[in-house]
């Protein structure tokens, strides 16, 4: 062979396999977290594993739309994990345990299952012990119905009811607001000379007490980011998914467990002074903290801190009471 | 206009018969196209940024349709890789003289199959998945591998570049549209082939290999299946070949009598128009159709873009061609007709092109900043938003485009009847009516 061919050949060789080679070499070398919809697998890998104190390098891409990246009770920013572009966050764990992290942009209906886990080990410590929850100690069954027997005819005013509170033997607490639905207060003032209306203003009065305006714009925040989707902006279950929801639980319902599967996909209406005066904060905090089984509302306990979920249900209960005015 | 002949420069002929610069050419793009199936197959899903889509359908996509084939002919065709390593592999060498005894089975391709209907079938397939093929990464890298190894497979099994002269998708209409381009490869002096022993150019000698094309230069009468590879620049004793500039259109003077030819103009017509409605129309159920490949929706709009292609469009024509009586068998009419269709499919693509290339025009520079989407940013260009270019001169540059091809047609359909001996005015109609749809489609 003469020596051009020879050197010809080698040549192309070594640029095939260079260009074969030198991609694959740098592509497997580079881990990178993909972001698509549920549908199509949610996040891949949906577990990693950090070290307590040592700097955890992503690198994120979204292989179909926008999608965001947050860790659940964790201090940080979200941020947006964007079409075929990568992202790249440092996140440093201070406390062992699993943490979950979560898409933050309203990816699909089914974005809320887009969650993964972040195991942080730390050989010096154990991951401290969670603390029950309120629901769980008051023996709360979360899933039954509790509703209230009767509601107010008209808009109850917290501004009324303080100026009734002033005589009355009212158990101002948190822990008693914390226990106590709207309506099981309502209930408690029966035995007071007050009209049905001023016990309504009184319960007010005692949910507004609460409630600073701090968790309103704080539980504000995090419904806008997180529940609005599904329950909507003014809370009345009608979110952008909604029908979306009803749609899928229609679908199931015909293999599944018939018109009840159909209706526990309808988001809950937070404007039905029924189901939320007779709802207490430690009825909505399992709610949150658990979500509801079998229906689409997701668990937000590995999500959410305690501040912030008794900071949401503040503002849930304003869809019903007129606050600071 | 007379032919300017380039090969005249003792530069551009040295440069064209040595082998090297062709070469050099060669190698870079294989090592392009090979990189464009990786990130194809590994880069990122999401089309806009992947360099596969970026760079094959709107880069090349832009630079082939318009500047390569108007104005070179056949020149991508010149550099293009994909029959490469097939090439190689069926000669037993990249640059040494060829042997006597083949090293494949070296077969003949089946008369059948001397034709561009496997090219006008090939087009058409990759046209009825073209959403779903301009969009998706990975099945783009699979057709470009696909395409790499059909080359490859054709090599050993039959002689010359059976893939690009029989099979590429691509190869049939670039042939059909170098017909238009200022630049031709011919010989210089006829009676020069005529007295030629053993017509190297054809069959190979110790300065080269025999056209890969399956041409006879001395035969060359048009550009549509010369490959401008150059082997017969290197192989010719007498040096009788010639590269010419020469006016615009040149081959369509004498109108083609193929049918292949004929229907792939219809094809090229017709799929611009269809494109211009599912890509760049409003209609959303048309869009859904075309992109949800397999389902119901998707196989009505196969039949519909299959009878458009190969009956409505044809069928006006032979209508029109029906209200002139003449004794020149139909068949022959429809055929030499035809060619007035090439230069209005030309700027129809043209025109078609210019709407998507200038608005995702700007995906090229975030693409080649991060090529495989791994977070890169080469050039600085990785974060380059996405901004329409040109939008201004859009419209007008392409009602220029179709105008201009509507002139052209009109000019060409002219002369071939003349050559026929027939009327053009049915044509022309025709012409006119079906740049009137595409004006409506586009603006």
């Amino acid at each position: 062979m003469k020596r051009p061919e020879l050197l010809t050949r080698i040549l192309i060789t070594v640029a095939i396999v260079g260009a074969v080679g030198a991609p694959l070499y740098i592509w497997s070398r580079t881990p990178l977290i993909h972001a698509q919809m549920s549908e199509n697998g949610g996040w891949s890998p949906d577990v990693l594993r950090a070290e307590v104190g040592k700097p955890l390098h992503l690198k994120l891409t979204s292989d179909d739309v926008m999608h965001g990246f947050a860790v659940g009770q964790m201090d940080m920013e979200r941020v947006d994990v964007e079409p075929g572009k990568v992202t790249n966050i440092t996140l440093t764990f201070d406390k062992p345990g699993i943490y979950t992290f979560f898409c933050t942009r309203w990816c699909g209906l089914n974005h809320w299952r887009m969650r993964g886990t972040i195991e942080v080990n730390d050989s010096s410590s154990d991951p401290e012990p969670a603390s029950i929850p309120l629901y769980v100690s008051l023996h709360l069954d979360i899933d039954a119905p509790h509703d209230a027997a009767s509601i107010p005819i008209d808009q109850p005013s917290a501004v009324r009811g303080q100026e009734l509170a002033t005589d009355l033997p009212v158990d101002l607490s948190a822990e008693y607001y914390r226990s106590h639905s709207p309506y099981q207060a309502f209930n408690d003032l029966a035995n007071t000379a007050l009209t049905d209306s001023q016990r309504w203003d009184v319960v007010t009065y005692l949910w507004q007490l609460n409630t600073s305006k701090e968790s309103l714009v704080n539980g504000k925040q995090l419904y806008v980011q997180n529940c609005a989707a599904c329950h909507g902006e003014n809370g009345a279950g009608n979110g952008v998914f909604a029908d979306d929801l009803k749609a899928a639980g229609d679908a199931s319902a015909q293999t599944m467990a018939g018109a009840q599967s159909m209706t526990m996909q309808t988001p809950a209406n937070f404007t039905d002074p029924t189901r939320m005066l007779g709802a207490s904060p430690a009825l909505l905090q399992g709610k949150i903290l658990r979500g509801g089984m079998g229906t689409g509302m997701p668990m937000w306990g590995s999500i959410f801190t305690d501040d912030q979920i008794w900071d949401l249900i503040a503002y849930i209960y304003s869809f019903q009471f007129e606050y600071h005015k | 206009m007379a032919k300017i002949e380039l090969t005249r420069s003792l530069f551009v002929k040295n440069t064209l018969k040595s082998r090297y610069p062709q070469l050099a050419v060669f190698i870079v793009m294989l090592i392009v196209y090979i990189f464009a199936i990786l990130a194809g197959l590994i880069g990122t899903p999401v089309g806009s940024h992947n360099f596969s889509i970026v760079f094959v359908w709107i880069a090349w996509w832009a630079i082939l349709i318009l500047i390569a084939v108007p104005f070179f002919g056949r020149g991508w065709c010149a550099v293009c890789p994909i029959p490469l390593p097939g090439e190689w592999l069926q000669r037993g060498a990249v640059l040494s003289p060829p042997d006597k005894r083949p090293k494949w089975l070296n077969l003949r391709v089946p008369k059948m199959f001397r034709n561009i209907w496997l090219q006008n079938i090939s087009f058409l397939l990759l046209a009825l998945f073209s959403s779903v093929l301009l969009t998706t990464p990975n099945i783009t890298g699979i057709v470009l591998a696909a395409m790499l190894f059909a080359a490859i497979g054709l090599s050993t099994v039959f002689e010359r570049r059976a893939f690009c002269r029989y099979l590429c998708p691509v190869g049939g209409f670039i042939g059909l549209y170098s017909q238009t381009a200022p630049i031709e490869l011919r010989i210089k002096d006829k009676q020069v082939c005529v007295k030629c022993e053993g017509k190297p150019c054809y069959n190979g000698s110790q300065a080269g290999y025999g056209c890969p094309w399956d041409v006879f230069p001395g035969g060359l009468t048009k550009n549509t299946y010369c490959g401008l590879c150059m082997e017969c620049i290197r192989t010719c004793p007498h040096d009788n070949i010639a590269v010419n500039l020469r006016p615009f259109s040149a081959d369509l003077a004498k109108p083609s009598t193929r049918m292949d030819e004929a229907f792939k103009a219809f094809i090229m017509l017709g799929s611009a128009m269809i494109y211009a409605s599912v890509l760049l129309g409003p209609w959303g159920t048309l869009k859904d159709a075309a992109y949800n490949v397999g389902s119901s929706a998707w196989f009505v709009y196969t039949f519909v873009f299959l009878t458009i292609i190969f009956g409505i469009l044809p069928g006006f024509f032979t209508l029109g061609l029906l209200q002139t009586k003449d004794s020149t068998p139909l068949k022959q009419r429809f055929a030499s007709l035809s060619t007035a269709l090439i230069p209005l499919g030309l700027m129809f693509w043209v025109a078609f092109s210019l709407s998507f290339v200038l608005t995702n025009a700007s995906y090229i520079l975030a693409a080649l900043s991060d090529p495989l989407g791994l977070g890169w940013n080469l050039f600085g260009t990785a974060n380059a938003a996405w901004q329409p270019m040109l939008t201004s001169i859009l419209a007008p540059a392409q009602t220029l485009a179709l105008v201009g091809g509507l002139i052209w047609s009109a000019r060409t359909a002219q002369k071939a009847a003349n050559e026929v001996k027939v009327s053009s005015i049915p044509v022309i109609v025709y012409c006119f009516i079906v740049t009137s749809i595409m004006l409506w489609l586009l603006l």
